[in-house]
């Protein structure tokens, strides 16, 4: 195994630059680092004006996600020498905008997150004195793959259909929104007027990278296509519940 | 100013599952092709026996042989994805126990075989 | 800050949305012929495109499938099947336009020309089924 491997890194300066440009640094190539560890060996001892994201490093905060030659990936959970001998293309997130190098801009998704309701909306307002809902194990596994997702915004990265209609929902408002549809003790149909549009479900033509992009097991695709056949059934079927 | 990152018009052809989507999709113009093919054969049988062997003997000429052969791959094509896909949608539960996926999709290639048998059985077999 | 960025979107959008009826029927229309075709589709295919016509088989002869193919439930079946394999080739043919070709700008262009060519095509399937 050699000792260094090369990244390629992408830099954006908006302040001198019209577009990204791909600058080399040569880095240590050790068994146990990921592209992060490279990253963060060229921030301390080779570029200091290297921007990106970063906190836990164990895959649970969802800030260090880029495009590592070409696919969707937690740098922290991304090794080295799984691309040696090299070189290591790291760009942003792709179908985001660039704010600087690998750091880009998830307002369109924050403002996403918050309008599929993300919490448990129940018709009957039973007010607080009856707050504890039970539930069985077979009711938790109904849903709680949807509930492991760290918004760390890869599936937007793979999904083509958000790079062209940047108004689509996307992958992880959506699976977040059956999380808690299938939650036994919420109304799923208070959901409806967001998911069942145009820029919502009815967008999804199913390519699937979003699931075979999420690190941590969700699979978004197969919430999308499920809710496809409520939504029809609520919006059509005189009895679908509305 | 954020640097709006371009997508490219031809993107699928930048990633293998983008291109196998985009075959998958391109499945529907085979199906819109079988309909016309089936249409013609219909109006050959109606009009009489010559007819109806003038177009067997078109079909099989190279051209359309070779559109018939791509289209036959292509509905394979979404045969296969569909029946795989089927399970995603498609949540079935028996005594509050969720069907595996994997039992879906067997389900749905077991009746594509069994409709497939029998169709072959009427117009082989039978007439 | 005074505004440097914008959000992508207006927040807000999404949820002055309407659930779309259109869009829902759509979608039902294309899974049903989705599903029929699939079942149905290759196997004819393989049968009057290629193993009938190059004598691999031997073809159906013409007066039992004439007959057959007046029987009106035959028929019935028959244009259910040009029918929804139609509406399954609109949708999925036009979001293929839409995103494979970035024709976004052209939707309600391609909408209409796709479901018009669906219309024209079952009027032909009901014509000749029923001749």
């Amino acid at each position: 195994m050699p000792d260094t491997i090369t990244l390629q890194v992408a830099r954006y300066r908006p302040e001198s630059e019209s577009a990204p440009t791909l600058q080399e640094y040569e880095v240590p190539l050790r068994e146990e680092w990921a592209v992060l560890d490279g990253l963060n060996y060229v921030k301390d001892h080779l570029d200091g004006t290297l921007s990106f994201r970063w906190s836990c490093r164990m895959g649970i905060c969802g800030s260090c996600g880029m495009t590592v030659n070409g696919d969707p990936a937690l740098t922290c959970g991304t090794f080295l020498t799984d691309y040696a001998p090299g070189p290591v293309r790291v760009e942003p997130l792709a179908n985001f905008p660039v704010i600087r190098d690998l750091v880009v801009e998830i307002d369109d998704f924050l403002h996403k997150l918050p309008e599929v309701k993300p919490w448990l909306v129940r018709d009957d307002d039973g007010g607080v004195d009856d707050v504890e809902f039970l539930q069985t194990p077979e009711q938790l596994d109904a849903y709680k793959q949807y509930s492991m997702c760290i918004n760390c915004m890869l599936c937007y990265s793979a999904c083509p259909v958000y790079g062209i209609e940047p108004d689509f929902l996307g992958p992880a408002a959506i699976a977040l929104a059956q999380r808690y549809n299938l939650a036994p003790a919420t109304s799923a149909h208070q959901r409806l007027d967001v998911l069942a549009t145009d820029a919502g479900v009815w967008a999804c033509t199913y390519v699937g990278e979003c699931t075979r992009a999420c690190p941590k097991g969700v699979d978004p695709a197969g919430a999308i296509q499920r809710y496809k056949l409520t939504a029809a059934a609520r919006t059509l079927l005189p009895w679908g519940k509305r | 100013m954020t640097y709006h990152q371009p997508v490219p018009l031809l993107w699928w052809t930048r990633r293998r599952s983008y291109v196998v989507f985009v075959l998958r999709e391109l499945s529907s113009v085979a199906v819109a092709w079988f309909v016309v093919h089936f249409l013609l054969l219909v109006t050959a049988v109606h009009r009489g026996p010559g007819a109806y062997q003038e177009f067997l003997d078109w079909s099989a000429r190279p051209l359309i042989l070779v559109v018939n052969l791509v289209a036959l791959a292509f509905v394979v094509l979404h045969a296969v994805t569909w029946f795989n896909l089927a399970p995603k949608a498609l949540v079935v539960r028996v005594q509050g126990q969720q069907v595996p996926p994997r039992m879906i999709a067997a389900g749905h290639f077991g009746a594509w075989f069994v409709v497939s048998a029998i169709v072959a059985w009427v117009l082989v077999v039978m007439l | 800050m005074a505004g440097a960025r914008k959000p992508a979107e207006p927040a807000g959008r999404v949820s002055t949305a309407k659930p779309s009826r259109v869009e829902a029927a759509a979608w039902l229309m294309f899974s049903a012929g989705g599903m029929v075709t699939a079942l149905l589709v290759p196997v004819l295919m393989l049968l009057f495109g290629v193993l009938f016509p190059l004598g691999v088989l031997t073809p159906p002869d013409h007066a039992g499938f004439a007959a057959l193919l007046s029987h009106q439930l035959v028929r019935i079946l028959l244009l259910g099947l040009c029918v929804l394999a139609l509406l399954h080739w609109a949708h999925r043919f036009r979001y293929t336009l839409f995103d494979g070709l970035q024709l976004d700008r052209t939707r309600t262009a391609i909408n209409v020309l796709c479901y018009a060519a669906v219309l024209a095509g079952s009027v032909w399937a009901a014509v000749v089924l029923f001749a």
